[in-house]
């Protein structure tokens, strides 16, 4: 057992660590935001202002402040949980990213639960077939799924599942129809429709995130059937796999079991990893399925120079990455017995 | 054995093709006209600060102005919520009588109060489209003195100047023009912001339809107005769900989940014409596609280089081809249809000719300019056919791709060389262009007025003379021959390649009757729709 004052010291030095980190984050972001080449009044005034409109504008953003005194003004105001308010959406940013954040949590986690159902036995079945026909086509899928550009399997899957199946409905969260039957709490569809029993509702959700969904899904697949192979392999060529076979242990055992076990260690962070990125807001698939997610969001706020949205963006991005990183590092604790003792 | 995967491929199956069993509606509900279109340009639904296309339309369909025109003649001039209207003897100030018994969606009755307070609001809030009232020499300061209740039912409107009386009411037909409703507004003032900061989120207007949701880059949703003064509008509801892509509006229009896609490209417009279940309509918008050559730089001020330029755009190729029906060859400053628009179309693809300017303006062998060319298909489409002919004569175009802010923020600048754009006209009077493409009061890098002609640094006194004594004539005939002769005289000398002048396109659901096309967003309406 550890003294509490060092207990105390590791909070410390990871607190401070985090505030850097997020300070660094948002530095770099905002200078990013000045240097661009992009006028924000413009934004806000349009094309057509006159420059008295375009002169008040200029100063009631602040503009004709030093650079510092303007992220100074910003960080305050941040600490005290004002991110500022959306020159496009004329909404404070926490409130328009609690809008649309739901929707893209609620498609990444359908799709990294895809990519890792799919992707793992995929994976093992490469390693533990090497060689042959089957990990071949595991690895031609992987390989298609890395090269594809989303954006033409996204339209290609609503042509052929949406428009000539008739298998899924088209872009967007929800049907018109259903649209103001389901109260949104969560602001996830899936669940704020399944606990208020509107089951024909949850349905047409379920039809309309299961393609976008399958195509995040299938890019993770590709991401992590890979890294999956090359972990099992390792593992199935350590001599406990051996040993183990010498004492009659079944294959399924050894290969699901044993090897998988030791293989999940580095894999667990592979899929934060994966969940992250499609969690940071995939652009072109919620721009073909018209998801009103955080990537378009923040794609829009940055073509319009919208610099509080975009840094208010980044900051959710920011705490998704740590948040990840500290749970896949929670698990490692569990997953391996190694690292607990050590703890 | 690998028993698992085998369970969990089945299992993805059954979840894509069994939990996703069909919950597409067969088609949209017969009470809900529904929209796909690009809606991120939304950045306010206040009146007082609208100027974007979407919202334009949104507002038309659910605030009333003054003033009204018939769009398919918009010298015929109505009035809304104005009854009539006089003109001072002096031509310094216009009086207007207010029609009795129209109301708010509220229900509060629609008063000169609220005429009054509307028109001043726009004045005092001096947002962006504030200009299309000021320019009659109103401000924050005295507008209180010049737009006055002068009884129950009547006010005056005071200006600085005699202006054409059209000018004023075309100006009033704008969006800036709408009435609010004072009384619902004002109790959402805080810090006498006039309601502002409660409005740009909100509704206060009169319209046949009220706005009941915005949500940024998401939906808009309006609703049937039960006070409306006018005939009750068949749909219940009107959608417009934002879908940036156009190949996914065309599936969506396909299927039926949607009645009307709004972005349609050359390439789906094409695809979609031989479907009997989607009609393809069309109308002439009043946006104009240009070129701005900067005249700072040496080449481009040479006048026989201008000129030059104007033969070395394929019109015809771009129009048909490329743009396929999307826009139509116009070569003047005035759209067709507004008063004394020039039709006349002098320049076509002539390299010969271009030529022969080239080698007159002394750079027989060209030379090597770029264009800011904003990253939207249409605009680069165009952009790419102008650099292939203007190569045959010897000019090396490069092409510099932006986003629209970031290409705008170098025009207003003055630092590019040739910027490819689009204008669209403030209102429906011949001024609105004149006052960009062929006024420019102070060429100066600090001017206080920065159009067209001062962003592309072209300094003309004289020009400006012309264009502000046709903004005083009163005859609209002679002000009409007036605005013929200054665009004749600007297609010859300016450094402006005027193009073509946009068609709006629009796929409908077959069983889709009854949307107008006007000439501007906000005469676009959907208030007599109706699904048969």
């Amino acid at each position: 057992m550890r003294a509490p004052s060092a207990f105390l010291w590791q909070v410390t030095k990871l607190l401070a660590t985090l505030a850097l980190t997020f300070i660094g984050l948002l530095l770099v972001t905002f200078l990013i935001g000045r240097i661009v080449p992009v006028d924000p009044v413009l934004a806000v005034v349009g094309d057509r202002a006159s420059q008295s409109v375009y002169d008040k504008a200029y100063i009631e953003l602040g503009l004709d402040k030093p650079l510092y005194e303007q992220f100074w003004i910003y960080m305050t105001k941040m600490v005290t949980g004002d991110l500022g308010q959306s020159f496009l959406t004329k909404k404070d940013i926490a409130d328009d990213i609690l809008r649309v954040f739901p929707a893209t949590l609620e498609l990444a986690t359908v799709g990294i639960l895809i990519g890792t159902v799919l992707g793992l036995p995929l994976g093992v079945l490469a390693a533990v077939k090497k060689g042959k026909l089957a990990d071949q086509l595991v690895r031609v899928l992987g390989l298609v799924g890395y090269s594809a550009p989303i954006f033409w399997l996204g339209l290609l899957g609503l042509l052929v599942f949406y428009a000539k199946l008739g298998w899924v409905a088209g872009p967007g969260r929800i049907d018109i129809g259903y649209e103001y039957s389901v109260t949104q709490t969560t602001g996830l569809l899936l669940i704020d429709s399944a606990m208020q029993g509107q089951w024909d509702a949850f349905r047409n959700v379920v039809s309309h995130i299961i393609l976008p969904a399958s195509l995040l899904g299938y890019f993770s697949m590709a991401y992590i059937s890979r890294m999956t192979r090359s972990f099992m392999l390792n593992e199935l060529a350590q001599e406990y796999i051996t040993t183990a076979r010498v004492k009659g242990v079944p294959e399924w055992r050894i290969i699901w079991i044993h090897a998988l076990r030791n293989a999940a260690v580095p894999l667990v962070t592979v899929i934060a990893l994966s969940y992250a990125s499609l969690l940071e807001g995939s652009v072109l698939t919620e721009t073909v399925f018209a998801w009103p997610g955080l990537g378009q969001y923040l794609t829009n706020s940055l073509q319009n120079a919208d610099m509080n949205a975009v840094l208010g963006g980044t900051m959710v991005i920011g705490v998704i990455f740590v948040g990840l990183n500290l749970l896949s590092d929670l698990l490692y604790t569990l997953l391996d017995p190694r690292v607990r003792r050590r703890g | 054995m690998l028993h698992v995967p085998r369970f969990f491929s089945t299992a993805a199956v059954a979840l894509f093709a069994g939990l996703a069993t069909p919950a597409a509606q067969a088609e949209t509900p017969p009470d809900t006209l529904i929209q796909a279109w690009s809606i991120d340009d939304v950045i306010t639904l206040d009146p007082a600060e609208v100027f974007e296309f979407t919202a334009s339309e949104i507002l038309g369909n659910t605030y009333q102005g003054l003033i009204g025109y018939n769009v398919n003649d918009v010298s015929d001039i109505f009035g809304v919520i104005a009854e009539s209207w006089e003109v001072a003897p002096d031509g310094m100030s216009m009086s207007f009588t207010i029609r009795d018994g129209m109301q708010f969606a509220t229900g509060n009755p629609i008063t000169v109060d609220d005429v009054v307070f509307s028109l001043t609001r726009a004045v005092k809030l001096d947002k962006s489209p504030a200009f299309i009232l000021t320019q009659f020499g109103l401000n924050a300061e005295n507008v209180d003195d010049m737009i006055v209740k002068t009884g129950d039912n009547s006010f005056d409107l005071k200006m600085d100047k005699a202006y054409a009386p059209t000018l004023l009411l075309y100006c009033l037909t704008a969006t800036v023009g709408f009435i609010v409703d004072k009384q619902l507004v004002l109790e959402h003032e805080v810090d006498g912001d006039l309601g502002y900061n409660w409005l740009k989120t909100a509704y206060a207007g009169s319209g046949a339809f009220t706005i009941r949701e915005w949500r940024a880059n998401e939906v808009i949703v309006v609703e049937r107005n039960d006070n409306y003064s006018g005939d009750a509008p068949p749909m219940a509801r009107a959608i417009y769900r934002h879908i940036p892509e156009s190949s996914t509006q065309r599936l969506l229009l396909e299927k039926g989940d949607i009645d009307i896609a709004r972005d349609l490209g050359p390439e789906e417009i094409d695809a979609l014409q031989n479907n009997p279940d989607i009609r393809i309509e069309s109308g002439v918008k009043g946006s104009i596609y240009y070129l701005g050559l900067n005249q700072k730089n040496e080449f481009l001020s040479k006048p026989e280089v201008r000129q030059a330029m104007k033969y070395l755009v394929d019109y015809a190729t771009i129009a048909d081809t490329i743009a396929k029906g999307t826009v139509t060859v116009h070569q003047a400053f005035l759209p067709k249809g507004f008063l004394g628009a020039l039709e006349e179309t002098p320049f076509e693809l002539n390299v010969e000719k271009a030529k022969e300017l080239l080698a007159a303006a002394g750079v027989p062998d060209g030379f090597t300019v770029t264009m800011d060319t904003r990253n939207t298909p249409e605009i680069t489409g165009m952009a790419q056919a102008i650099q292939q002919t203007m190569a045959t004569a010897g000019i090396n175009l490069e092409l510099i791709p932006g986003d629209g802010q970031q290409t705008l923020t170098k025009y207003r600048a003055r630092n590019h060389d040739i910027y490819i754009g689009r204008w669209g006209p403030d209102y429906q009077d011949p001024h609105t262009n004149a006052d960009t493409f062929a006024r420019n009061p102070d060429n100066s890098d600090d001017a206080a007025s920065k159009p067209l002609a001062w962003r592309n640094a072209w300094d003309i006194p004289e020009m400006t003379a012309k264009a502000d004594a046709a903004v005083l004539e009163k005859d609209a005939a002679a002000r009409a021959e007036m605005y013929l002769a200054l665009q004749r005289e600007h297609q010859e000398t300016s450094p402006f390649v005027i193009m073509f002048q946009e068609i709006e396109v629009l796929g409908f659901r077959d069983n889709v009757k009854g949307f107008v096309v006007g000439p501007s967003f906000n005469d676009n309406s959907f208030k007599a729709v109706t699904k048969e």
